[in-house]
């Protein structure tokens, strides 16, 4: 009773404000809204049991990925009133899709049956044996070890390209060169001076 | 009043049609249309996090985070195209977005 009543809540809240990211006529309420989907998401998650992904969720995704969204949406300066000058106009074309695309779901949600010779892959063990937490980490860093490898390599060109991508230099700004200070040696940077007591350095 | 795996499929299926939507919505809006994209992504998060639990079956977790990390991947370069490419034109408007046409 509880869990239905938590479930209806999640999924009511999560698709109000997808409907709204969508609608809002500033990006920024567009981005807070996006991240209200994603908390209510991370609550759906726990419900079925994936307190992990729940947590990434929570963790990475909405406190990295939509936090930068709201940085970009904030950094550029654009007039967001003239992007949304066509948005009647593209109101019946995209209704028209969304129904189509959302009739052809209920159809299959009415249809759909499980094969019934399916196995488990990687059967959840119980939970009052073993966490979610730790039982996802047993079989991804055992079995999926090269998806999970793969999975960080995808992280690390994401990472190098966003910053060969956004970095640029000013010609006329002076920069730190670590090499040439490294490479200083005492011979070329420092002179010793004899000088006699009682006179000048001339 | 059970909650059983078609209910999150149908909540699923709702968030999905609306990312589809926004895209169309708001064609000339690039950020929305990116925001839109993870939407759809998550609508599929959640029905692999759904049959994973339902079946008994841990590998759709597995799956889940794979596609978190490439939805983290694109959102970034993504971002990233987007402040470059205002930065030399001064505009996000999509319809605008023409150099390649020749």
């Amino acid at each position: 009773m509880l869990a239905a009543f938590f479930f209806y809540l999640f999924a009511t809240v999560c698709v109000g404000a997808a409907f709204m990211v969508i609608a809002a006529r500033n990006p920024v309420h567009a981005v807070l809204f996006l991240i209200l989907a994603f908390f209510n998401a991370a609550g759906l998650f726990v419900l079925l049991g994936a307190e992990f992904l729940a947590m990434i969720l929570v963790v990475v995704y909405v406190g990295a990925v939509l936090v930068l969204f709201l940085f970009v949406v904030m950094m550029l300066d654009v007039d967001f009133a003239e992007l949304r000058a066509g948005f009647l106009k593209f109101l019946p074309v995209g209704a028209l899709v969304g129904l189509v695309l959302l009739v052809e779901l209920v159809f299959i949600l009415a249809a759909w049956v499980t094969a019934p010779d399916i196995v488990a892959q990687a059967p959840t063990p119980p939970a009052a044996l073993i966490s979610n937490t730790e039982a996802i980490g047993q079989i991804l860093y055992t079995r999926y070890v090269y998806l999970f490898q793969a999975a960080g390599l995808i992280l690390l060109v994401a990472m190098i390209g966003a910053i060969v991508l956004t970095l640029h230099h000013k010609r006329y700004v002076r920069r730190q060169s670590i090499a040439e200070q490294v490479g200083r040696t005492r011979e070329e940077s420092v002179e010793l001076v004899e000088v006699e007591s009682g006179r000048g350095l001339s | 009043m059970t909650i059983g795996l078609s209910h999150y499929l149908t909540v699923a299926a709702i968030l999905f049609t609306l990312g589809i939507f926004g895209i169309f919505l708001n064609r000339k809006n690039v950020i929305v249309i990116l925001m839109s994209i993870e939407l759809m992504l998550l609508a599929v998060n959640i029905n692999l996090v759904a049959f994973s639990a339902f079946q008994g079956d841990l590998v759709g977790q597995v799956f889940a985070m794979i596609v978190l990390t490439v939805a983290a991947a694109e959102a970034a370069i993504g971002l990233a195209i987007v402040v470059v490419y205002f930065r030399n034109r001064g505009t996000i408007d999509v319809a605008e977005i023409d150099l390649l046409k020749g």
